[in-house]
């Protein structure tokens, strides 16, 4: 039927880099009501001990997952996405910060599957176990 | 204040009902790089057979985070939000997040565990809809640095 019902384990399904800026942090703050400082402001990013302005957690969690979605065809297919933040992404004034996404197959069972996202930004990981749990029936 | 170890399994009132707009998704959907048409176009989403704009999957945040402000303001939590980090993240899912969704978060505090003069916390917001059907668990957490 679909290319969903026909995926193997280690398939690469999806994979983008997304771009961010300073705009990219702001643009996520508003949409998310998340205003924590730490997400623009240097002053105090660098006076809680940050090495610099970092992205949200949420940002990079969202993206990520969204490189999937066009493949998906249906958010709807999603069962269960989770993450752990293991590493910031810092994302400089001038320059920005790219992440990079990777979207494999890990599992395949009776109509669902696990998508395995690595996610990395300088070319170090920054979410752990970033798992998709997707209907593919 | 070290973090409340009587938090667990408290249970939270439900937040107010919130109402999931079309704008509004698209607005998160720009900010998270979510391009797919579903996010954008209501016919896109119809197709699919959704009654309007899908929200993005991590759009569950928006509701969820109401019900953290509740866990932050509690007078004996003992959770300072300047010593606090995101740590997990995880969504179970038994429908999308649509446009018109009328959405209301339940928070229970599920794990707490001491870590040196720090804690770390679960908690689980169930999110359902006006029928009080249940359309995502957002599960997050949170470690608490002990004080200086």
């Amino acid at each position: 039927m679909s290319a969903l019902d026909a995926i193997q384990v280690g398939d690469v399904v999806a994979e983008r880099t997304v771009h961010l800026t300073r705009e990219s942090l702001v643009r996520y703050a508003g949409a998310s009501g998340d205003f924590n400082p730490i997400h623009y402001r240097d002053d105090v990013a660098e006076r809680v001990g940050l090495p610099g302005v970092l992205a949200h957690g949420m940002l990079t969690m969202g993206l990520a997952v969204e490189t999937i979605v066009p493949w998906l065809g249906d958010a709807g297919r999603i069962v269960e996405y989770g993450v752990r933040f293991t590493r910031p992404v810092v994302v400089d004034p001038e320059d920005g910060a790219d992440v990079a996404v990777t979207a494999k197959v890990g599992e395949v069972a009776e109509g669902t599957a696990r998508i395995d996202l690595t996610v990395t930004h300088a070319g170090t990981s920054v979410l752990g176990k970033a798992q998709v749990r997707v209907r593919t029936a | 204040m070290p973090v409340n170890p009587e938090l667990l399994g408290r249970a939270f009132p439900p937040t107010a009902p919130y109402l999931v707009g079309r704008e509004k998704v698209r607005e998160f959907a720009r900010a998270v790089f979510a391009e797919d048409a579903q996010h954008h176009d209501p016919e896109a989403a119809r197709a699919l057979g959704y009654g309007d704009v899908v929200a993005p999957p991590t759009f569950a945040m928006v509701i969820q985070d109401m019900t953290l402000q509740q866990l932050l303001a509690e007078p004996d939590s003992g959770i300072a939000l300047e010593r606090t980090i995101h740590a997990q993240q995880s969504f179970r899912y038994t429908r999308p997040i649509v446009a018109g969704d009328e959405l209301t978060g339940q928070l229970t505090v599920t794990g707490l565990r001491a870590m040196g003069q720090g804690a770390m916390v679960t908690s689980e917001a169930e999110i359902t809809d006006a029928d009080g059907a249940h359309v995502v668990t957002a599960t997050s957490v949170l470690l608490i640095g002990g004080e200086e």
